[in-house]
C-alpha cells in the first residue's frame, strides 16, 4: 500500500477540505462560540451538516447504516478539524465511540449508532482519572448490582461530557487497580442517576468534565464487550482515538505553519520582508522537514491500523508523539515568528496554540508515548 | 492470488534458493559492501556468487529497462524486492555510485548509445565510479568551481583539482563537473565521463579524524577527454549536476533503507543495558524520531515513483536523515561508554563505534550541508523570500 491517499481518499479529502473550511472556520465557530461562552463548546448545527454528508458514520459499518471507511478517511477528517480548530465532537463520537460501540450488542448500538449517523447523538469518552493520562490504571469501580452494575468512583478530562448523550466509561469490574484484566467498558446516559458532572471549560475553549460516579446503576445491556475481558477492546479504541488525535494534531500544526509562512512573506522590518532572514528561513525549513516527517508516521500508522497489522501498536505511539511534538515545534515558532501580534487574541496563530496544547495532552503525550514505544520495544 | 501476490511469492523463491546464507546478515565492515569495478576482490565466494546472480536477473537494478541490464520493475514490484530482500535480511548485491547516482542521470540525459553503453555495465558492477564535483575553493558554492575543459576538436583537455572525491582511488572512471565556458556561471559547466587511467589523473587519498580515508584529492593535467564522453548538452551540466545531486541526497539520506533507519533502543538493550533513565528517555526519543523518519522514507519514495513528490524533496530528507543518523551514534557512543572509546583493540572490531560515529559527523556537510539543505527547502518549497 503506497503511503499517500488513493483516488477515492483524495475526493474524500477535497470534499472535506471545502466543506469544513467553509463551515467550519476559526471566525464563525472557534471565536464565535467562544466569544458567547457557549455551554457545549461545539455547534450542534455543524455537526448535523456533518451528517448530512455521511461524516458522523464514517467509522461505523455499512452494515449498521455508516460509511465503513478507516483510520486513513477519519484522518482526513480530523486533519482539517484540526487545520480550522473547528470544535467537534467528531473525534469522540465518530472515532472512538464509533469505535467502542462496534464491539457492544445490538441493542446497545440501536441505542446509540441511528443517532450518531443523523447527527444528533454525541458520545464522549470517561477515561482517564487523574490529571495525566494512565489508562494501566482503572480503579473506579462496577459492582454487579442485580441484573446490573453499580459504579462509584471519578473520571477527569472528559472532553463534552456534560453535553454528551452518553459516556463510554472504562471501568474496573476486578482485580486491583493496575491489573490489565477486569477492564470492562460500559455506555452510560449522561443524566444517569448518581452522575455528577463539573463541567470546566479549558484552555481551548473546549469543554470538558470532572464526573463522579456515585453508586449508578445500570442494566446489563450497558456493558460493552466482555465483562472483566475489556482491556483489548479498550486498546482498540485507544488507538482509534490516538491515531485521530495524530491526524487532528498534524491539521494544528500544518494550520499554524501556513498561517506563519504568510507573515513571513508579508511582514516587513529593516526594510525587507523578515522571511529573507536566513536565521528565519533555516527554522521554517526545519519546521517543515518536522510536520512532513509527523504526515508520513501519521498516515503510516493509519494504513498499518486498517490493515490489521501488528506493527500498528508501535507506530501509532510513535505517530502520536511525532505528530505533538512537531505540532509543538510549530505553533511555538508560529507565536515567535509572529512577534508582539502573536501574543495578541486578534491573530489566530495563539489559538493554535491553544489547542496543540489540548490535543497533546489528550490520550498520551510525547513522554507517554515515547515511553509506550521503549516498552514495547523492549526496553 | 493478485499479480503482485504472485510476483512477490516468485521474488521469496528466488531468494530462498538464490540468496547465500552469509549474505542474509547485517553489514558489518566496509569489506562487507561490494563496490564491484575492474579489480574488485570479494571477501568471499557468496559475496561474488551474490552479485553473479542477481546480475544474472538484472537484480542489481531492478527497476532499470532490461536493454540496459535491469529487470524492468514498475515501482510496485520494486518495492516488493526491497520488502523481501530487507524481510530476511539480505545485503544489496551492489553498492555503486553508479546505480544510485550515474545511472538516473543518464537514464535522463544519456543518448541511447551512452545508455546501452555505460548502464549495462553499471548493472553488472563491472566499472566503479566516483563524482568529481567540488574544489578546494567550490564547496557550498559549486557554481563557482574551476576545473576547465579546453576546446581542441574533437575533445577537450582538462586541467584542475577536485576534492572530497569518494573513493577515487579504487574507481575507474569518474564523472565529473568541468567549465566549459569561464564567460558564464551556471551555463558554463558540461558533465563529462572519463577513465581514471587516462594519462595526466592523480589521486591522493585525504585521511579522516576516523582514520580512514573514503576521499581523496583528485588532480587532473592536461587530461584529454573525447566529444563523445559528454553527457547532456555543451555548457548544460550544471541541469545534470542538479539533477544527481537530488539522487546523490537521496541515497545519503538512507530513504532507500538499511540500518540508519533502524530504532536503535532495542539493540543497545541487547548489548549491556540501559541502567540510566535518562539515557532511556533519550533512546526513547530518538526511536520515536528514526521510526517516523523511515515512514517518511518510504512515504518519499512511494511519491517519487508516481511523480507525486516535490522535485527539492530530496533535500530535506537528506537534512534530516543525516542529523538522525548523527544523533543515532552520539547516542550509540554514550551507551557504549570506555569500550566505545577503544580505537583499534580486536575486542571493539578495531574501533568500529568511534570510527563510525566520527564519519557520521561528514554526512551533514557532504553532498550539500544542512545549511545548504535548509537554504533548498526555504526558497524552492517554502518559496520564502530572498537571496
Amino acid at each position: 500500500m503506497p503511503l499517500y491517499h488513493t483516488e477515492d481518499q483524495a475526493m474524500l479529502a477535497e470534499t472535506v477540505t471545502g466543506f469544513i473550511g467553509d463551515e467550519g472556520a476559526i471566525k464563525t465557530q472557534l471565536r464565535r462560540l467562544r466569544d458567547a461562552a457557549d455551554p457545549a463548546g461545539y455547534d450542534p448545527a455543524l455537526w448535523r451538516q456533518f451528517a448530512e454528508l455521511g461524516l458522523t458514520g464514517i467509522c461505523i459499518p455499512e452494515a449498521d447504516g455508516g460509511l465503513g471507511l478507516g483510520h486513513v478517511e477519519a484522518g482526513i477528517v480530523l486533519r482539517e478539524i484540526g487545520r480550522n480548530l473547528t470544535p467537534s465532537p467528531f473525534l469522540s463520537t465518530a472515532v472512538i465511540g464509533a469505535t467502542a460501540l462496534g464491539a457492544a450488542s445490538d441493542d446497545v448500538k440501536g441505542r446509540y449508532l441511528p443517532g450518531i449517523i443523523a447527527g444528533e447523538t454525541v458520545l464522549a469518552l470517561a477515561l482517564d482519572e487523574g490529571a495525566k493520562h494512565r489508562p494501566e490504571r482503572i480503579a473506579l469501580k462496577a459492582e454487579r448490582a442485580g441484573n446490573g452494575f453499580r459504579l462509584t468512583g471519578r473520571k477527569d478530562f472528559v472532553v463534552h461530557g456534560a453535553t454528551a448523550d452518553a459516556l463510554i466509561v472504562a471501568a474496573r469490574t476486578s482485580g486491583a487497580d493496575s491489573d490489565a484484566d477486569g477492564i470492562t467498558l460500559f455506555a452510560v446516559p449522561r443524566d444517569a442517576a448518581g452522575i455528577g458532572h463539573n463541567a470546566v471549560r479549558l484552555v481551548d475553549s473546549a469543554m470538558a468534565s470532572h464526573v463522579t460516579f456515585e453508586g449508578v446503576e445500570v442494566d446489563g445491556g450497558a456493558v460493552i464487550g466482555d465483562v472483566d475481558g475489556g482491556r483489548a477492546l479498550l486498546e482498540k479504541v485507544l488507538a482509534a482515538g490516538r491515531i485521530g488525535t495524530a491526524a487532528e494534531l498534524t491539521g494544528v500544526g500544518s494550520g499554524a505553519f501556513a498561517l506563519t509562512t504568510d507573515y513571513l512573506k508579508t511582514r516587513k522590518q529593516f526594510g525587507k520582508l523578515i522571511g529573507e532572514f536566513q536565521a528565519l528561513q533555516h527554522r521554517a525549513a526545519h519546521l517543515y522537514s518536522e510536520l512532513e516527517i509527523a504526515d508520513a508516521a501519521v498516515i503510516k500508522a493509519q494504513q498499518l491500523l486498517d490493515a490489521g497489522s501488528a506493527k500498528a501498536d508501535v507506530m501509532v505511539s510513535v505517530a502520536k508523539a511525532k505528530a505533538g511534538l512537531a505540532a509543538n515545534l510549530a505553533v511555538r515558532e508560529g507565536v515567535q515568528m509572529h512577534g508582539g501580534v502573536g501574543m495578541t487574541d486578534e491573530f489566530d496563530i495563539g489559538l493554535y496554540m491553544k489547542r496543540d496544547r489540548a490535543l497533546a495532552e489528550f490520550l498520551g503525550d510525547a513522554a507517554y508515548h515515547a515511553d509506550r514505544v521503549a516498552t514495547l520495544s523492549g526496553y | 492470488m493478485s499479480e503482485l501476490e504472485a510476483f512477490r511469492a516468485e521474488i521469496r523463491a528466488w531468494l530462498d534458493a538464490n540468496c547465500p546464507p552469509e549474505m542474509r546478515a547485517p553489514v558489518q565492515d566496509e569489506d562487507d559492501i561490494c563496490w564491484g569495478g575492474r579489480h574488485v576482490v570479494f571477501k568471499n565466494e557468496a559475496q561474488k556468487v551474490w552479485l553473479e546472480r542477481c546480475v544474472a536477473k538484472g537484480y542489481t537494478v531492478p527497476d532499470w529497462p532490461c536493454a540496459y541490464g535491469g529487470a524492468g520493475m514498475s515501482p510496485a514490484q520494486a518495492k516488493i524486492w526491497r520488502e523481501e530482500l530487507a524481510r530476511i535480511g539480505a545485503r544489496l548485491p551492489l553498492s555503486s555510485f553508479g546505480i544510485w547516482m550515474l545511472g538516473p542521470a543518464l537514464l535522463k540525459f544519456g543518448t541511447e548509445e551512452q545508455k546501452v553503453h555505460y548502464l549495462t555495465q553499471i548493472a553488472r558492477g563491472e566499472i566503479r565510479w566516483c563524482q568529481g564535483y567540488s574544489e578546494p575553493g567550490s564547496g557550498s558554492d559549486l557554481v563557482s568551481l574551476q576545473t576547465f575543459g579546453e576546446d581542441r576538436g574533437d575533445h577537450w583537455v582538462v586541467n584542475g583539482q577536485k576534492i572530497w572525491t569518494s573513493y577515487a582511488d579504487k574507481a575507474d572512471w569518474i564523472f565529473c563537473l568541468v567549465r566549459t565556458d569561464k564567460a558564464n556561471k551556471y551555463q558554463g559547466i558540461s558533465f563529462l565521463l572519463f577513465d581514471m587511467t587516462t594519462p595526466g589523473v592523480t589521486t591522493k587519498p585525504i585521511k579522516l579524524i576516523s582514520g580512514a580515508s573514503p576521499f581523496c584529492e583528485t588532480f587532473f593535467d592536461n587530461v584529454v577527454v573525447p566529444k563523445s564522453q559528454i553527457v547532456g548538452a555543451l555548457n548544460r551540466g550544471w541541469d545534470v549536476a542538479k539533477y544527481l545531486l537530488g539522487h546523490e541526497r537521496e541515497m545519503i539520506s538512507g530513504a532507500g533503507g538499511g540500518d540508519r533507519l533502524n530504532a536503535i533502543g532495542a539493540v543497545v538493550q541487547r548489548h549491556g543495558g540501559i541502567d540510566n533513565p535518562v539515557l532511556r528517555a533519550e533512546l526513547a526519543l530518538f526511536d520515536v524520531d528514526a521510526l517516523a523518519y523511515a515512514a517518511m522514507g518510504e512515504k518519499f519514495l512511494d511519491e517519487v515513483k508516481v511523480g507525486k513528490a516535490h522535485p527539492a524533496q530530496p533535500n530535506m530528507m537528506k537534512y534530516v536523515g543525516t542529523e538522525l543518523n548523527k544523533r543515532r551514534h552520539e547516542l550509540l557512543m554514550a551507551a557504549g561508554g570506555s569500550t566505545a572509546l577503544e580505537w583499534d583493540s580486536a575486542e571493539t572490531r578495531g574501533g568500529a563505534a568511534p570510527r563510525n560515529w566520527l564519519r557520521t559527523k561528514a554526512n551533514s556537510i557532504e553532498g550539500g550541508t544542512s545549511e545548504v539543505m535548509l537554504n533548498v527547502i526555504a526558497k524552492r518549497i517554502l518559496d520564502l523570500p530572498g537571496g
